[in-house]
């Protein structure tokens, strides 16, 4: 019996069928998280998450508000370090390297592991200043032409360039929303990451700005990394290879995107997928 | 029923009358004291006829145009001169009617022509004290008399007082100025901008971004929160018990004085600071540690610059406040008579409101107006620097 | 040497540190990936060259005062100084002062004497000091200078001095107020060895004279201070209030609850004007054109002994000068009521001014009082108002045309003028200083409280 036919009027999501090839079986992950729970003082929001981030592959995290899918997501860049009251522990990888230890650069590892917020947030500078300032303060252009050429380089990628080549020294805040979103995008890759993580980057912005987006994740996703958490399960389906349910704190489950909204394996997967809560 | 719409009516009538109180009240201060004090930015000029080479000043012309020329010049008797050429224009009774102010402005247009020693030549020149106050307002019956003496022979004009912003503080009203006063204000405000901004702003940045909330950081708190409120003497002897006779530093300098106003106006810049920065969203935050700046790199690339308008109409505010305050001043020292304006910050110096201080204790009826146009000086800064506050405050304010 | 050129020497190097720091690594960049860009290289010498030089020469500082000054006393000159304690320090500060050119000559013949012996041990100890500063600059330089390479994390570094500094700018509020309490306990201390604490808390009669040399007959005087804070509860605390509260209270109610918004909008400026007019202006006012008037007005009266110095004319334009800061408190207490408790009220039928003395006013007092609290405290301080318009009479007395002191104004008299800094006269300031920050601070702590309470309540 299919989950169609108990529910009835409401239809799961329809699975890309020109989603990517799936890459070699076997190829080590980028990131790797083992048994990661989170506290926020006494209390856990997180319970042993394992999971396996790749690259060229998009890595969709969902579930109901508040069931930790974004605690998860920040500690791949160890954003949770700014809150005092958490707490991390477990195992997280990126290259083999241990992300949590001592010895770990955690400025580098946010150059490496960059994040796209929910709401845009550019600093209130001029576009080009917008995405030449991670650059300048890790190196990667020292001189003005350099910094010219990064700049250009992932305004492009970022689908922003012909709407902005001509206005750089205008202010990143008077762009639109969605234009705004392209720019911190931008913003990220012009430090050369490897992994791009993006905290529900869509759910500010209208349904064109959104489908933009969703356009360039699967343009980037050749180059990066990509980790998205979202509430919204069609755009995981249209986006993701992989995808994998959060509930309550708990990773439920986690699998290919296509198998896990036409059989998933656990009941309260199906349940949140076909629309029974969240 | 009509009673309580009665009291009502009462209630907000005393509430009108309240606030009537205090505009009125500001503009009646405001009033007198332009009213007492725009008199002291003008003074009278007499004309007196000086035969130069039958009086006493045996100076020299051609030495006059060399760079010892105001030496020569002060020590030559001049207040004899004039007190004979006085008297013999007007009468026995103008023979002290030239003060300070007069031997000052006869040495300066020697200075500037001293051909004038070889002839007879009339020159006009300020009047002392007793005489511009009975001009300006009135004096006893000799003064007065003399005063029309002086009118009906066209001898008295009255025009606008440059000294008083040129020259520093004197025993002779009528010679008195607010120069070295400002200057001391001036060097003594440097000195505490100097501190306590730098001190005030680092302070906060810590409390606000770095400090882990725990016992030690409350006490910072509440130290700071109380000292905003010490009253201001209280920082007067602690200069006095500190830099004066711990460290021996010289009484009455601007740097002792900036030092002890530092340490009055930090709490009021970390207070104000703390708010600016309180006020910048996180996600500006979040933005600059996601690209992987440090959260050194944070705070100074893009917290501060964006505080920077709070902090900086709280500065000024702070400033605004030190300048005007007289009691810690006093404690340090800055009673004494200063006639020269300071060169540096370890010269003994005064600054304006303790000028006006001090020249408020004066007998002398001259100083009434001369003591009025300082505080309208004074007001003028102030209005500035609060002026200046309001529009960083209304032009930056940023609604996030 | 002196201390100012080692001072310059240090930043000297440190400027140069910064310099090789910055080239050195500027050329690094070519060959390998650093972690940190040249300018943190460039900075972490600098300030490793500084900083630990600048601190070692704010601290050698004091200490070389005291060591030069025992040098100074154990020459032969200084053994031959007088033995009273008093008399012997003056002559030391007066040589002092000779000796760095802040004065050209002084009362006592002695102190020319101690000038070249000051000289030369200033000079002394400040080339040890000055040389161990620079040689401490130079080897921090070197040392910081060789750790330059590539994996060097010169970023980390300095950003921990920075954390340093910020630290020491936080540590410099709590040294404020430690160095108050302790300057001020340490000098009344000083002087309560010489006049009674019981006295001085509880006498009435207050003549401070002092024998000011061991020879001279001295007249001992009263150092009662009862008198002192009698005239500045008067005159702050209840004349002042009596003016401010009424006045600054219905000031605050007409403007947040019946005020048009363009008169409010002239009137906060008018208060903030009023606010921040300098306290010298106030108290020239009150001598000026208030005392006379209030004198002519007692004399009217039938008070015959109305000063021209008198609490009423004090009072007045303090409590004038206090307006706008119980005002402005009231204003916020009144308007963090929350406007469903005054809806509630109307809605019943009550007018507008039955629903603020009955609900608005009851629901905002504690921060109203709070306000009040602080305003008290700020015109019990308030020092330039009482010295120009009140006297210098230690009266103990209720009638407000009569001249009364306070003790801001005594705190003012005992310090200015020429007097000896150690008699019991100057140490009786630190004495009133010590009981008017007291006084203060608990008037700031409750206030502080009762307001944060009040905000809790309402959030």
């Amino acid at each position: 019996m299919s989950t169609n036919q108990i529910i009835g009027d409401v239809e799961p999501p329809e699975v890309q069928r020109d989603s990517a090839p799936e890459p070699q079986a076997g190829r080590t992950p980028k990131m790797r998280a083992r048994d990661v729970s989170v506290f926020y003082s006494d209390k856990q929001a997180l319970k042993d998450v394992s999971i396996d981030i790749h690259d060229d592959r998009v890595t969709a995290f969902i579930g109901p508000s508040g069931c930790g899918k974004s605690t998860f997501l920040r500690t791949l860049n160890r954003m949770n370090d700014t809150i005092p009251t958490a707490r991390v522990t477990g195992h997280i990888e990126l290259d083999g390297e241990d992300i949590n230890s001592p010895d770990m650069d955690v400025v580098q590892l946010r150059a490496r592991v960059g994040m796209v917020f929910q709401k845009p947030n550019p600093f209130p500078k001029s576009i080009f200043e917008n995405v030449a300032y991670g650059p300048r303060i890790h190196g990667l252009g020292n001189t003005k032409a350099e910094l010219e050429e990064i700049v250009e380089k992932s305004l492009k990628r970022a689908g922003l360039w012909d709407e902005v080549k001509d206005r750089l020294t205008e202010s990143g805040i008077s762009l639109s929303g969605g234009q705004q979103q392209r720019l911190c995008i931008a913003r990220a890759i012009a430090v050369d990451p490897e992994v791009i993580l993006m905290d529900e980057t869509c759910s500010a912005l209208d349904p064109i700005a959104t489908a933009k987006i969703e356009e360039l994740i699967h343009e980037l996703r050749g180059r990066y990394a990509i980790a998205i958490v979202t509430h919204n399960m069609q755009q995981a389906a249209r986006v993701s290879q992989r995808t994998a349910f959060f509930h309550l704190g708990e990773m439920i489950e986690y699998g290919k995107t296509s198998e896990i909204f036409t059989n998933p394996t656990q009941k309260r997967t199906q349940d949140y997928i076909t629309g029974r809560y969240g | 029923m009509r009673r309580r719409y009665a009291a009502e009516r009462r209630f907000r009538l005393a509430g009108l009358f309240a606030v009537s109180l205090s505009a009125l009240f500001l503009a009646f201060l405001l009033t007198n004291m332009a009213w007492k004090g725009l008199s002291g930015f003008t003074h009278y000029e007499a004309a007196v006829p000086i035969d130069f080479p039958r009086s006493d000043l045996v100076l020299d012309p051609a030495a006059l145009k060399g760079p010892d020329a105001s030496e020569i010049i002060a020590g030559a008797d001049v207040e004899g001169a004039l007190s004979k050429a006085a008297s013999a224009a007007f009468g026995p009774g103008a023979e002290e009617m030239f003060g300070a102010a007069a031997e000052r402005s006869l040495g300066r247009q020697l200075i500037r022509d001293p051909e004038l020693l070889s002839r007879r030549a009339v020159l006009w020149l300020p009047v002392g004290s007793k005489i511009d106050v009975a001009a300006k307002q009135g004096s006893d019956a000799a003064a007065e008399s003399l005063v029309q003496q002086l009118q009906s022979k066209n001898a008295l004009r009255r025009t606008v007082n440059t000294d008083f912003l040129t020259e520093s503080d004197a025993t002779d009203p009528s010679a008195v100025g607010i120069w070295g006063a400002l200057k001391g204000t001036f060097l003594t405000i440097m000195v505490t901008m100097a501190l306590a901004f730098p001190i005030g702003v680092l302070a906060a940045v810590y409390l606000e971004e770095f400090a882990r909330r725990n016992r030690w950081t409350d006490a910072i708190e509440v130290s700071i929160n109380n000292l905003a409120a010490v009253p201001s003497i209280i920082f007067g002897l602690l200069g006095l018990a500190v830099f004066l006779n711990f460290m021996h530093l010289p009484r009455s300098a601007p740097l002792v004085g900036g030092l002890t106003l530092a340490l009055m106006t930090m709490p009021v810049i970390v207070i104000a600071s703390r708010n600016a920065i309180m006020s910048v969203p996180p996600s500006i935050r979040d933005a600059a540690l996601g690209v992987g700046a440090s959260k050194m790199q944070v705070v100074f690339h893009h917290v501060l610059p964006l505080a920077l308008p709070g902090i900086l109409t709280g500065t000024i505010i702070g400033m605004a406040r030190a300048l005007g305050e007289t009691a810690p001043l006093l404690m340090i020292g800055m009673r004494a008579f200063i006639a020269a304006p300071a060169q540096g910050i370890t010269d003994p110096s005064s600054v304006l409101p303790v000028q006006i201080f001090l020249w408020s204790d004066e007998v002398d009826r001259g100083f009434v107006e001369k003591t009025s146009a300082a505080i309208i000086v004074l007001l003028l800064f102030m209005l500035l620097m609060n002026g200046l506050a309001i529009y960083l405050r209304n032009r930056f304010e940023q609604r996030w | 040497m002196s201390l100012t050129i080692a001072l310059a020497a240090v930043l000297a190097i440190a400027a140069i540190a910064g310099w090789l720091g910055f080239s050195r690594a500027s050329r690094l960049r070519g060959t390998a990936k650093l972690h940190s860009l040249p300018i943190y290289h460039a900075a972490y010498a600098a300030m490793w060259a500084a900083l630990p030089a600048l601190m070692f020469l704010a601290m050698w500082s004091p200490v070389q005062s005291r060591l030069v000054d025992q040098t100074v006393l154990e020459s032969p000159e200084g053994r031959a100084l007088p033995a009273f304690e008093m008399q012997r320090e003056s002559i030391l500060s007066e040589a002092r002062e000779i000796a760095s050119g802040q004065r050209d000559a002084g009362f006592n013949p002695e102190s020319s004497t101690l000038v070249p012996r000051f000289a030369e041990a200033e000079n002394r100890f400040a080339t040890i000091g000055g040389g161990i500063a620079i040689l401490l600059a130079l080897a921090s330089a070197v040392f910081s200078l060789r750790r330059t390479s590539p994996q060097f994390r010169a970023r980390t570094g300095v950003e921990r001095w920075l954390m340093a500094v910020l630290i020491a700018a936080s540590l410099i509020a709590i040294l404020t107020t430690l160095g108050i309490l302790l300057s001020l306990m340490f000098e009344s201390l000083r002087f309560f060895k010489l006049v009674p604490p019981t006295e001085f808390l509880f006498g009435t009669q207050w003549s401070p004279q002092m024998a000011l040399r061991a020879d001279q007959a001295g007249s001992s005087g009263a150092f009662g201070s009862i008198p002192l804070f009698w005239g500045t509860v008067f005159i702050g605390a209840i004349i002042a209030m009596i003016v401010a509260i009424p006045l600054g209270l219905m000031s605050a109610i007409y403007l947040t609850q019946y005020a048009h918004p363009r008169v409010r909008s002239w009137m906060k400026p008018i208060l903030e004007i009023l606010a921040g007019i300098p306290t010298v202006v106030y108290g020239y006012f009150a001598a000026l054109t208030v005392a006379p008037q209030v004198r002519d007005l007692g004399i009217a009266l039938g008070i015959s002994s109305a000063s021209s110095e008198s609490a009423l004319a004090a009072g007045l334009v303090m409590g004038i000068m206090i307006i706008p800061f119980i005002s402005s408190m009231a204003d916020d207490s009144i308007a963090a009521v929350p406007q469903a408790m005054r809806d509630g009220s109307l809605a019943m039928g009550a007018t507008k001014s039955e629903t603020i003395r009955k609900v608005v006013l009851p629901a905002a007092l504690p921060g109203v009082v709070g306000g009040v609290l602080l305003a008290v405290s700020r015109a019990i301080g308030e020092t330039m108002i009482v010295v120009m318009a009140a006297g210098l009479a230690a009266n103990l007395t209720a009638n407000p045309f009569a001249s009364v002191t306070t003790v801001t104004t005594q705190i003012v008299q005992l310090l200015t003028g020429d007097q000896e800094f150690d008699s019991a006269k100057t140490l009786a300031a630190f004495a009133l200083g010590l009981a008017l920050f007291l006084i203060t601070l608990v008037l700031n702590l409750i206030a502080l409280t009762v307001v944060r309470r009040y905000r809790e309540a309402y959030e």
